[in-house]
């Protein structure tokens, strides 16, 4: 009321300054509100870095997640297991895509994020030629940038892949990649839009395969539509990960790749340097037991049980004997 | 501004003008969404928004109704229905779901347009012998008509900007640029996407605001004659 009150003479002055109380006005209620959200904010590139400069001692874990299903139950496995290690953990899951998090783990408000070898690698190295999973992990921890690192990686793995029908590949007899140069029909494939300008995108295909194919852009990261218009024969091929549940229910069959087009893509924990040594001894033996197959088999409890992330997780690392 | 300068080389960047996915063939297809979109929606929403003006009635349920549309997130709508017609068919959903977004504007334009003339001018026209029919082509759509292009410029803007969804669902239109640009951090791409939708809203804008002043030059001069050419 008293603010209000002093405003009106102001008012009465100038608008132009009327203007400018209320614009400040309004810019003080936008930092308010930044300030409020600050601590989940990963885009805020100067804000206070949490507890990082004091390595080990009883600083919190953050552990965070990818803005996708599969990367939260990953992130839910780091938590509970360090949890079971004695650690206090705070949880800032769903961080948006790579660029997002990427920034909060260098300012050092994330500390520990599952993450896949290859897109990783390939994120600071766009012109990497690592395709294997040891070269991958043996070529990140040059590329990563000053106060990050990884620790040991996980025989899973999340991968690029070209998924056809099981009856476009048993009719055709196409397993591989390698057998498409032989196909006679039109091949079309489906994917997210940058797919058309990856390096395992068309130019990828017709240089390592011969194959030349015409682009869908499909945005759903290979999911339900990708999956649709492989059905319904609107795409040849799509773009769908390797441990998409659907893959294990037959349906769809990805085909080999003996060129090694696309990266591997382990499962591994990137760490902020200070803290990997006292993570290690908890991250190491989860990267040691997980398998693609463990993976496919709990992102399809999520999908198809609809099963959170935590009852998951759970269940995995007790199944492991990994909790105490 | 290095950044709108770097858009501007992409989008003079000749690699860009050539082959299937050139410019100008993602612009005719955004452009061939939006405008499908806007006539269904104003097929729909003008003869309705007439029948809720002149007789009064019905007003409230198409409020709440077109405030339950509006609130429809878009995207989800979109891959429920892209999912129940086969993406063969997406071109169909895509066009539901920019549909649903003009209606509530198309058809706030029309009803607000009939409710706004002054109702001494609609009694005068019955009392000079116009049936209904006569009442609602010859005063009301004309007096009204200003409203409803206001309307239909409303609903034009929401479906250009939000046809952007069409890439995601196999489409194309200028929503490749950005989704794609968004995946490759390819910002001069993104924002060069974002320039030519921004273009080719204010390009539809300022046709449909043409429109609007033809518009008020014919309810203008109608406010006389309709009432005494009647007979």
């Amino acid at each position: 009321m008293n603010a209000r009150q002093q405003h009106r003479p102001t008012v009465r002055r100038s608008p132009l300054r009327a203007l400018a109380v209320r614009g400040a006005a309004v810019t003080t209620l936008a930092l308010a509100l930044t300030a409020c959200g600050g601590g989940e904010d990963p885009l805020a590139p100067t804000s206070a870095p949490t507890a990082t400069g004091e390595s080990g001692g009883d600083a919190p874990v953050v552990v965070g997640s990818q803005a996708y299903y599969s990367n939260e139950i990953l992130a839910e496995i780091y938590s509970q297991a360090l949890e079971a290690d004695g650690f206090e953990v705070t949880r800032q899951f769903q961080i948006g895509q790579r660029d997002v998090y990427l920034a909060a783990m260098t300012s050092g408000e994330v500390d520990v994020l599952p993450e896949y070898s290859g897109n990783l690698l390939q994120f600071y190295e766009a012109e990497t030629e690592a395709r294997s999973p040891e070269d991958v992990a043996a070529a990140l921890p040059d590329a990563l940038p000053e106060g990050l690192t990884v620790l040991e990686h996980a025989e899973a793995q999340d991968a690029d892949s070209y998924t056809v029908t099981r009856e476009f590949s048993e009719s055709n007899g196409i397993t591989s990649l390698a057998d498409l140069a032989g196909y006679d029909g039109d091949v079309t494939i489906g994917g997210n839009p940058e797919l058309e300008s990856r390096p395992y995108g068309p130019s990828g295909l017709q240089e390592l395969y011969d194959v030349t194919v015409d682009f869908v852009a499909i945005g759903d990261s290979g999911g339900p539509l990708t999956q649709d218009a492989l059905r319904d024969g609107t795409i040849t091929m799509g773009n769908v990960y390797t441990a998409d549940p659907v893959l294990a229910a037959g349906e769809l069959v990805a085909l080999e790749d003996p060129e090694s087009m696309f990266l591997a893509q382990n499962v591994l924990p990137l760490v902020a340097a200070d803290r990997a040594e006292e993570l290690a001894a908890t991250l190491d033996p989860i990267s040691a037991a997980l398998t693609t197959e463990d993976l496919v088999a709990m992102n399809a409890r999520s999908q198809g049980e609809q099963l959170d992330a935590a009852t998951i997780a759970t269940d995995w690392l007790t199944e492991e004997g990994l909790l105490g | 501004m290095n950044l709108f300068r770097d858009a501007l080389a992409w989008l003079l960047d000749p690699a860009q003008h050539t082959g299937a996915g050139r410019i100008a063939a993602r612009v005719l297809e955004h452009l061939g969404y939006t405008l499908l979109a806007l006539a269904v929606a104003a097929l729909v929403a003008i003869p309705l928004g007439y029948l809720i003006g002149h007789t009064g009635r019905g007003r409230q349920l198409a409020v709440a109704l077109s405030g339950a549309a509006r609130a429809l997130p878009s995207l989800g709508l979109l891959t429920v229905l892209t999912l129940a017609v086969g993406i063969g068919d997406a071109w169909l959903a895509a066009t539901v779901v920019l549909v649903v977004l003009g209606i509530p504007s198309v058809l706030a334009g029309a009803y607000a347009g009939l409710e706004a003339i002054d109702r001494d001018v609609i009694d005068a026209a019955r009392a000079t012998g116009m049936t209904e029919w006569q009442v609602l082509a010859r005063v009301e759509a004309p007096l009204g008509l200003p409203l409803l292009v206001g309307g239909l410029r409303s609903a034009a803007l929401q479906i250009v900007a939000t046809a952007v969804l069409a890439s995601y669902v196999g489409l194309g239109g200028l929503g490749i640029y950005i989704q794609r640009g968004i995946a490759l951090r390819s910002y001069d791409e993104m924002l060069g996407g974002a320039l030519l939708i921004v273009a080719l809203a204010v390009v539809v804008d300022a046709v449909l605001a043409a429109a609007a002043r033809v518009a008020r030059t014919i309810a203008a001069p109608a406010r006389q004659p309709a009432v005494h050419t009647a007979d």
